[in-house]
């Protein structure tokens, strides 16, 4: 017997009162998922009151309700975007017929697999990012990682949604497994390679939570329009939530290239490459904050698989997984005799083939990802041009520091350029932070829990959570 | 245009076994005291064919050749090996079986003789295992996928690492409508035994089990935690050789690059001569007697290694035969010969009978046993030839009874004694087939006075109306009539379709009890071959030809 009520307790749009097959796996996975948060989650405020966004609806006054909350009494729901009626199928072999409300039995497995690689990099961040409140510079900024912790355990629950309701027993063993991998562990590791590096300081944070979520928004973008419509409709939703991930990386960087500039003007720094002027006076140094864009970048594009990839090519044939922004494509969305243009390594060189499009799915969602990250590089640059420094931050090659696809196998500078192994690996630290700069950016990470104030490597936001005023407590650390 | 629909078919090139661990590019051999570590780190740029790229572990010819030199080499090389452990060297994937693109673009009969050849490594594992105290095990350090998880089969112990990704899977049904025929489906259920029901379950499941149910289900043995792993499998590893009867401290006999040299229509080997009759569509595998008396003794042996007489001609015969299989394709029909002294073959044949449980000589026997079922699983017509100077003595009389049928000269073309042939304890018991059994006794499974009889004139010199009337061999055509005979007896063969001698010779070679080699060379290769060749699989919308290209295959649903 139920103790809880679940279907009054987790907001939903998915009739889960009547629902009584998901309600039962539910029932078992609730307090697993309340454990692993409790283990997994952010490391020492568990208990206090945080001021924080739930959605409890898809429509416009559901989606985002403000109020003081502890994390483990967050209502995690189960949200999909409304169902458009006579939706087709925009893409693949199956193009024109109406989407699919059940999984289709010939795609079941690859689209548990789909579901499940997706399902893992959620709760994946919050294990990187669960030491992160300890060194907050501010308790915005606290607030932030945390808001995007609740809000990666409510992808998750979207996918173990899926898996629970349309998977059977496999299903509902999977959604355990979600909660025994671990990031970074040796045993039971997560599953995608950059879900188990170490996220240790906030400028890593802010790294990740621009590229590495935005690689989430791509694959979230990719599903949004899939022939099997929960799939579609949940992700939909989580896109709404993605945004402010993005969002949280993006000026976040900004902010410190605000500060370390301000830093620079303030002390008369002139040389945009003058690593020591800038640490003696305690901001994070240009360079430094490249080799950080160089090392997220890469280790994001491995995300994306192998450019030339059979499962992309079957799952976008198959109508379960399409392109970015796939409606808005101008061609005859089945590829069956198109070719498409993708960097690969050939006679020594890196040179543009063309293969066979289908085939190439994943370069070209890895091409979409590329130019969203150049708008941001644009975005950060415009810091130099307000504080009038000659200075600008570009994306490295796509071919640098790549651990799977086309140039796993080839040791490529951040220009592009193929050089011999041992030369890229003498040369390393042009491109990539060293251990003193991580230790560097380590020493600076300090808790600061005055309201209204921030650490003196980054800038104050230039607005306030849900119109708040600068010296908002958005995290009740007095008990 | 799509570029990786061309076809590559008749693209592979001449293919060379004569291999050794230097020129490896896919396989290392480690070793450590008792145990060995072959591990498998694919060159995906190394393809034996062009067209392809060898992703994932996946394998091809080129690969599995390399496999099968490992194998020999471990056995006569390195008598102190007792344990045999293959991983992968490549993070998250064991191996993912044969690549199928390789598989999507071959020739129907190189996808035939590409299965075969791997079976028979597969099945030399396990001869490895169960006769030569060298067993081996499987670390499956990642997914072990179709033919990946088929080689792990192969083994007597499957380890997979407990990671939450590691599985097994047999997908081909599902992902590529073929069968997992490098002996899937029949080590699954005959040598795994798994319940056949839950076999149809794992079959269908393209993302395969892991965990503890692949354990339950008896797919593998045991899982293992990653931190665990290393240390788990060297201590199994220890375990399995404390029981083997390999001896310490022994040398090994070093497989030196085999001699062999082509002239026109002529390849020529220490022993063996290999004659290619492009016209008549034959090949004559002529092996000659030693050239010096037998060694004493299992030193003598041993100091003369590879040059020692039968296994120079044994490791001749399986270049030979392979090289016939995957580079003479049009050449139909095999003729055996034997020429030169009969009575020092009989002596060499005496030597190994007294010294079977020496481990080299045992290693030579088991040697020459997989050779001789190699010629089993030929598709080409076997025929001997017994004439004049001739000597199938002991194991060279064994051909006579592995080959479709033997023709005798009765009576002289020239003044030199008439044909003789002459049996040995080798015949009785120790050069067993695929089914189990003897040659002989297969041969006279119904009539057992016969196979009494036949034991009985062990030693004896049989001239050719002796042999035919112990039913020895086939026909004894006198001098007068033998030219003819021959010749019309090949003409008639190279007259009739290929492939319905094919089909005939290898239903007709095997009578007697089923094993699970039987039954993987017989009813899962025949069943895969019939696959290969419906479009379901191999037509331009069939499932093996569009992978990869995210094409689905469409499918005729009619059963079959
Ligand atoms: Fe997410
Ligand atoms: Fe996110």
């Amino acid at each position: 017997m139920s103790e809880v009520d679940y279907a009054s307790l987790i907001p939903n749009n998915v009739d889960l009162a009547s629902d009584v097959r998901l309600q039962r796996a539910l029932e078992a996975w609730y307090p697993k998922y309340i454990d692993w948060w409790k283990t997994m989650g952010p490391e020492g405020f568990q208990d206090y009151e945080v001021y924080l966004r739930t959605a409890v609806g898809v429509d416009p006054e559901g989606w985002a309700k403000f109020g003081y909350v502890r994390m483990p009494e967050y209502r995690w729901g189960i949200l999909l975007a409304p169902q458009e009626q006579g939706r087709t199928i925009a893409f693949g072999q199956h193009k024109g017929e109406p989407v699919w409300q059940d999984v289709p039995g010939e795609y079941r497995a690859m689209l548990r697999r789909l579901v499940v690689i997706q399902g893992d990099t959620e709760p994946a961040s919050v294990e990187q990012q669960r030491f992160l409140g300890q060194t907050a510079p501010s308790l915005y900024d606290m607030r932030n990682v945390f808001q995007v912790n609740v809000e990666e355990g409510r992808h998750l629950w979207a996918m173990v949604y899926l898996l629970q309701k349309y998977f059977g027993r496999d299903g509902r063993e999977e959604a355990e497994d979600l909660l025994l991998r671990r990031s970074g562990d040796v045993d039971r590791p997560r599953i995608l390679g950059a879900f188990n590096e170490a996220t240790p300081d906030w400028l890593s944070f802010f790294m990740f939570t621009t590229f590495t979520d935005r690689d989430g928004k791509m694959q979230l973008e990719s599903f949004a329009n899939s022939g099997w419509d929960p799939l579609a409709r949940t992700t939909r939703f989580m896109l709404t939530e993605e945004g402010h991930h993005m969002f949280v990386g993006r000026t976040g960087v900004e902010r410190v290239i605000q500060r370390t500039t301000e830093i620079m003007n303030e002390n008369g720094i002139t040389d945009p490459t003058d690593v020591v002027g800038v640490r003696k006076h305690g901001g994070i140094d240009l360079p430094t904050i490249q080799k950080k864009i160089n090392f997220h970048y890469s280790v994001t594009l491995d995300l994306f698989g192998a450019e030339i990839s059979t499962n992309a090519a079957n799952s976008f044939n198959a109508g379960l997984k399409a392109r970015f922004h796939e409606p808005r494509i101008d061609d005859d969305h089945q590829l069956e005799n198109d070719t498409y243009p993708v960097a690969r390594v050939a006679d020594g060189q890196i040179q543009i083939v063309d293969v066979p499009a289908l085939t190439a799915i994943n370069a070209r969602l890895a091409d979409d990802f590329i130019d969203d990250c150049e708008k941001v590089m644009k975005r950060w640059n415009r810091v130099f041009q307000a504080q009038g420094i000659g200075y600008s931050l570009s994306l490295p090659h796509r071919a640098f520091n790549r651990a799977v696809g086309e140039f796993a196998d080839v040791f490529v500078t951040d220009k592009g350029e193929i050089v011999p192994e041992g030369e890229w690996h003498d040369r390393k630290h042009e491109w990539l932070a060293s251990d003193s700069d991580l230790e560097y950016i380590l020493s600076l990470m300090q808790l600061q829990t005055t309201p209204g104030k921030y650490a003196n490597w980054i800038s104050a936001p230039r607005a306030g959570i849900n119109g708040k005023p600068g010296d908002f407590e958005y995290v009740k650390l007095a008990a | 245009m799509h570029k990786l629909s061309e076809s590559v078919e008749g693209k592979i090139g001449r293919l060379e076994f004569r291999t050794s661990p230097e020129a490896y590019r896919h396989w290392s051999i480690a070793i450590d005291g008792s145990v060995a570590r072959l591990v498998l780190a694919v060159d995906e740029h190394s393809p034996a064919a062009p067209g392809y790229e060898l992703k994932l572990n996946s394998y091809d010819i080129g690969v599995d050749i390399e496999l099968c030199d490992a194998i020999q080499r471990l056995r006569f090389e390195h008598p102190g090996v007792k344990t045999v452990v293959i991983s992968s060297g490549i993070q998250g994937t064991f191996c993912a079986g044969a690549n199928i693109r390789m598989l999507g673009t071959s020739s129907h009969s190189h996808k035939v003789n590409f299965c075969k050849f791997t079976n028979e490594t597969r099945n030399a594992i396990e001869d490895a295992s169960h006769y030569s105290g060298q067993t081996y095990m499987a670390a499956l350090n990642g997914t072990a996928a179709g033919g990946g998880y088929e080689l792990a089969l192969a083994t007597e112990y499957l380890m997979l690492i407990d990671d939450g990704n590691a599985a097994v899977s047999l997908p081909e049904v599902p992902l590529l409508a073929v069968l997992p025929a490098t002996g899937g489906l029949t080590r699954v259920v005959d040598k795994r035994k798994v319940r056949r029901d839950l076999a149809d379950v794992f079959c269908t499941l393209e993302e395969g089990m892991k965990g503890k149910r692949a354990v339950e289900w008896r797919l593998i043995d045991e899982i293992v935690p990653r931190s665990k792993f290393d240390a788990c499998v060297t201590s199994k590893a220890l375990e399995l050789a404390a029981l083997s009867d390999r001896p310490d401290g022994e040398a090994g006999i070093t497989l030196d690059r085999l001699e062999r040299s082509e002239k026109g229509d002529e390849i020529r080997y220490p022993f063996v001569t290999v004659h290619l009759d492009r016209d008549r569509r034959n090949v004559i595998l002529e092996i000659e007697a030693p050239d010096r008396d037998a060694p004493t003794d299992v030193s003598g042996i041993k100091r003369q290694g590879v040059d020692f007489w039968p296994l120079a001609v044994v490791r001749a015969m399986d270049d030979a035969i392979l090289h016939l299989r995957f580079n003479e394709p049009m050449l139909g029909t095999l003729i055996i010969r034997t020429s030169g002294d009969g009575d020092r073959v009989a002596a060499y044949d005496t030597l190994l009978d007294a010294n079977r449980n020496d481990w080299f000589v045992r290693e030579i026997l088991l040697y020459m046993q997989r050779v001789y079922k190699r010629l089993d699983v030929t598709s080409r017509t076997t025929f001997a030839f017994v004439e004049q100077g001739s000597c199938f003595v002991g194991m060279l009389a064994d051909l006579l009874f592995a080959v479709d049928r033997s023709y005798m000269l009765n009576g002289q073309l020239d003044d030199r004694l008439p044909a003789r042939i002459q049996l040995s304890e080798l015949n009785f018991g120790v050069l067993r087939m695929a089914n189990g059994l003897t040659r002989l006794e297969t041969r006279f499974l119904g009539e057992k006075e016969s196979l009494d009889n036949a034991r009985g004139l062990i030693g004896r010199k049989l001239e050719a109306l002796q042999a035919l009337e112990a039913g020895l061999i086939t026909h004894a055509p006198d001098d007068i009539d033998w030219d003819d005979e021959i010749r019309l007896l090949l003409e008639e063969r190279a007259s009739f379709s290929p492939d319905a001698l094919t089909g005939m010779e290898a239903n007709l070679r095997f009578a007697g009890p089923e094993t699970m080699e039987t039954k993987i060379f017989g009813r899962l290769s025949a069943w895969q071959n019939w696959i290969f060749q419906r479009p379901n699989a191999a037509g331009s919308e069939g499932a093996l030809k569009l992978y990869g290209t995210g094409k689905r295959a469409k499918y005729n649903r009619g059963r079959v």
